[in-house]
């Protein structure tokens, strides 16, 4: 039993419904109680999708217990076949379906219907949303393609070929990455075979094998899949997610090898701002920042190599709720030097960013709430999705346009350099008070906005005592850094066995772990 | 056409109205989403729903916007160990139990909310509140309720949450004053005004259920008479009348002449004269009447269709169809309370087409055929029919809302109002 008081992924059969929704002519027969419906407006609010998802829910109650729920999920997949006539079905259990296990896949094998009809097995006490986005897909994938045991592939003459897999509905920016990527592709001179699941019919599933090759966008959604495509048809995949410029240069590099083509064509040309952008002076400021990144394991290993390579920040915390990611995410962590953190407890994450002191924090709608209390500024880099992550303009995460959006979501909710200096210089100016936003960003926070909220370590050591002038000469640090100069403070003290901090100590430490 | 107070005897008696019902897929939520204006409203309350990662993002979810720094509900979600028996399932709960209150000190009282894994699984949820309340006493109050899905829709939840209240009330004593409890929780700033009506009208013992603070719930007895503020509460009047307390049958506080009516039976239960009545509700009645006015306009005529949600659909489409003259095209509701229905029932245009229960696809069946002008359903709707030309009002805005009493009729007019106002100022 684990207490959660927010979540970062749904349930299983969500992560299913984000599939069915995606395609065109499938429809998912969901035994499931009638709160389940909620997730319609998740698609419907959220996403702001203009019709319902393709879902036909079996809404059993209480009094249907007793007696046959079995009959309730056949009726209801009859109906559901005869009302909307898909291609091809999906049926499955929710997590209270699956408790009584009626077996839909054998339920729905027995109506004969005249459709392909693909039986979900998504353990909702074990695995959640992009598990069972992943695994919907493959079995998808795996219903849907003729696989011939060892059907080795001809190259077809003509352009090399490929398929786009990974882009769902409710996804983070997929929409715009889709755009994105296949505008490289294009300049590539590869051609889009199917792209999946958004936008794909069953009968253009069934024809993924003939492609040369699989970018997988999101591996968190296409991993499975691809992997069983290349066993079963040879069809290599793409392993470089194109977030950020070094990131996209690697994806085009990696998908000329696998296409056969001449990677120099479409580098340089692409071109992004972000590099000059990093490079003009006004960006000194960025040198060294501390950022603290959480998001899904693709967008959060993204994100730190753009900070820490492209923006010249420091990294001062991974983490990732995607524990099916985790060795990815440890290796990156390893790489910035810094302790992965695995794992979905919410306050267990607002305890490590605590800890961590960042001046920036990269995470899901969840860390802004977080940030927020910290008094940390905050962009968001991954789902789970809020109606804001769905913007009216193009905005990708992906491709070289992906890097300049990177860039401005990454930099806008910081103080700008001046100002920075300003509020060191001035600290008690009226309107460069302790907590002022940004004055780009407009209004100030209320004057009397609380300190940030103090999160206890379990284990925190005794600290030396401050005096009365050391704590005084504190307050005089912009607050914004005011944190880690007492946390530095406070090592400095222990690392000598000070049982006290004056204003020599404070300036002590400040020379010791000066930039 | 606010109706003087007396004259709510015509209209056909409910045993003549036609209710059809219909079973099929139902699009509504489950009795958790209470929690999310529940938890608001008892300000040292915390909610445990018992349950799977879907009831902890059904509530994330229903609660969208209304995100809060520390919201005071979680979900403690059962995981396989807890199904295969690796765990005790008592000692996980005490844990997590453990861990929330340590984090909280202001809490004092804690309800475990079940849900339809918790149903299902027949985890004993009374038991294990009992347990924990020994433990805990006298700093924290431990109480159980269900919100599943497979027994409650959407505002039964807070229902199922009254009636624990209600059991876990002190008593009454004998000697004491005949009061009155407002029952079904309301708006704060709603609550103030019809303080202050009671006052005027001479009802001197008055107090709220649910109260804003775990201390202050109202005691319970055979000199309570209540009121329901809200048609939902079925469990609650049950609960209350087991311990001798008497309901005051009334149409429901929502527009100038409901408004109107309920307080006037609270005040014939407490045998006030009519006549203070009149003069004690006289100025805000006034300008309730003044504030449909303008709404009227662009409401009138109008043929407004209801889609099942909150059981507060029957004295809406009252409230629609005799204060600002719209056509009712028909009433869907998950359930309706016959006896507590039963004056807004009379109130109805006679050949209403009402259906209780639901088959949502052949409910947007009938609803494209009829055509509406407006059409109130839940999120998973309205964007679609939106999108299919129809006017929607989303349903739940009208439980998020503070719409009940004369000083919010013209708000609750406005709600159905501004699709309408919307669609003439929309150029694109």
């Amino acid at each position: 039993m684990q207490l959660t008081v927010w979540t970062y992924e749904g349930p299983p059969h969500i992560g299913a419904m984000r599939v069915a929704s995606a395609m065109e002519g499938m429809h998912y027969v969901l035994h499931a109680p009638q709160g389940d419906t909620y997730a319609d407006l998740l698609f419907t609010m959220i996403e702001r999708r203009d019709t319902r998802p393709p879902v036909t829910y079996t809404t059993f109650q209480a009094r249907d217990l007793g007696g046959d729920t079995a009959e309730l999920f056949k009726n209801a997949a009859r109906d559901a076949y005869e009302r909307f006539r898909p291609e091809a079905m999906i049926v499955g259990s929710s997590c209270t379906a699956e408790l009584i296990q009626d077996d839909p896949g054998g339920l729905a094998r027995a109506l004969n219907l005249p459709i392909p009809v693909i039986p979900l097995e998504l353990p909702a006490y074990q695995r959640k949303e992009n598990w069972g986005a992943a695994e919907t897909f493959y079995r998808i994938a795996r219903g849907l393609c003729d696989a011939q045991p060892g059907a080795a592939r001809e190259r077809r003459p003509g352009p090399p070929t490929c398929n786009i897999l990974g882009p769902t509905s409710l996804g983070f920016r997929h929409r715009d990455d889709l755009i994105e990527v296949r505008r490289l592709l294009d300049q590539l001179g590869v051609v889009v075979n199917v792209v999946a699941p958004l936008g794909a019919r069953p009968s253009d599933i069934a024809r993924l094998p003939e492609a040369d090759f699989n970018v997988v966008l999101y591996p968190e959604v296409a991993g499975v899949a691809a992997a069983w495509l290349k066993r079963t048809f040879k069809q290599p995949h793409t392993t470089v997610t194109p977030i950020g410029v070094g990131a996209t240069n690697a994806f085009i590099r990696e998908v000329s090898a696998l296409a056969g083509l001449d990677a120099s064509v479409a580098g340089a040309a692409g071109g992004s701002r972000l590099p000059w952008y990093s490079r003009s002076v006004d960006s000194t400021y960025l040198t060294g920042k501390r950022v603290y990144v959480f998001g899904d394991a693709t967008h959060a290993i993204a994100a730190a190599d753009v900070v820490s390579k492209e923006l010249g920040m420091k990294v001062v915390g991974l983490g990732t709720y995607s524990r099916e990611f985790a060795r990815e995410v440890r290796e990156a962590a390893a790489r910035h030097g810094v302790e992965p953190f695995i794992g979905d407890d919410y306050l267990d994450v607002e305890q490590a960013i605590a800890a961590s002191a960042p001046e920036l924090v990269l995470g899901t709608q969840m860390e802004r709430h977080i940030a927020k209390r910290l008094r940390v500024p905050c962009a968001v880099i991954s789902a789970p999705v809020h109606v804001q992550d769905f913007p009216a303009r193009y905005s990708p995460q992906m491709g070289f346009e992906g890097a300049n959006v990177l860039f401005d979501t990454f930099v806008h909710p910081l103080m700008m350099g001046l100002e920075e200096h300003l509020i060191g210089m001035f600290r008690d100016d009226f309107e460069f008070r302790d907590g002022a936003a940004p004055s780009h960003l407009g209004g100030g926070a209320p004057a009397s906005a609380p300190e940030p909220v103090a999160v206890e370590t379990p284990a925190a050591p005794a600290h030396a005592a401050w005096s009365l002038d050391a704590e005084k000469e504190l307050r005089k640090i912009p607050f914004f850094v005011r944190a880690k100069a007492r946390r530095n403070t406070e090592t400095f003290a222990r690392e000598r066995g000070l049982v006290r901090i004056d204003l020599e100590t404070l300036y002590d430490a400040k020379a010791h772990f000066g930039r | 056409m606010s109706a003087s107070p007396g004259s709510l005897t015509c209209g056909a008696p409910p045993a003549e109205r036609v209710i059809t019902h219909e079973r099929g897929q139902r699009e509504v939520f489950c009795g958790l989403t209470g929690i999310v204006w529940l938890h608001r409203k008892i300000q040292d309350a915390f909610f445990l729903v018992v349950g799977s990662r879907t009831c902890a993002h059904l509530i994330q979810s229903a609660a969208g916007v209304m995100i809060f720094a520390e919201p005071r509900f979680a979900t403690a979600i059962i995981d396989e160990r807890d199904l295969a028996g690796l765990a005790d399932i008592d000692e996980e709960l005490d844990r997590v139990v453990e861990r929330l209150l340590a984090r909280r000190p202001d809490i004092k009282m804690l309800f475990l909310v079940g849900s339809c894994p918790s149903e299902v699984i027949k985890l004993d949820l009374s038991r294990a509140a009992q347990r924990l309340s020994r433990r805990m006493t006298p700093a924290v109050r431990v109480l159980a309720y269900s919100g599943s899905g497979i027994e409650t829709t959407f505002t039964q939840g807070e229902d199922a949450c009254l009636a624990a209240l209600v059991a876990e009330a002190p008593a009454a004593p004998a000697e004491s004053p005949a009061s009155l409890i407002i029952v079904g929780a309301l708006a704060d700033a709603v609550e103030d005004q019809f303080r202050r009506l009671f006052a005027a009208i001479g009802i001197a013992h008055v107090s709220f259920l649910p109260a804003r603070r775990a201390s202050e719930m109202p005691a319970v007895g055979p000199n309570v008479r209540f009121l329901l503020a809200q048609p939902f509460l079925a469990d609650t009047a049950r609960a209350l009348e087991s311990r001798g307390a008497q309901r005051i049958a009334a149409p429901f506080p929502l527009g100038s002449e409901g408004t109107a009516a309920w307080l006037t039976a609270a005040a014939d239960a407490f045998r006030i004269p009519r006549a203070r009545v009149e003069e004690a509700i006289a100025i805000p009645r006034a300008r309730a009447v003044l504030s449909l006015e303008r709404h009227r306009e662009r409401l009138a005529g109008k043929r407004v269709f209801f889609f099942p949600d909150s059981q507060l659909e029957a004295p809406l489409a009252r409230f629609l169809a005799r204060e600002l003259g719209m056509e009712i095209v028909e009433i869907g509701a998950p359930y309706l309370h016959r006896a507590h229905l039963a004056e807004e029932l009379a109130l109805l245009p006679p050949d209403v087409r009402i259906v209780e229960g639901q088959d949502v696809e052949r409910q947007l069946d009938r609803c494209r055929a009829e055509k509406p002008d407006l059409v109130v359903c839940g999120l998973g709707l309205a964007n679609p029919l939106e999108a299919e030309g129809f006017a929607t009002k989303w349903s739940i805005e009208l439980v998020f809302t503070p719409v009940q009493g004369f000083e919010q009729a013209g708000d609750l007019a406005e709600l159905f109002a501004r699709p309408l106002l919307r669609r003439e100022l929309v150029e694109v």
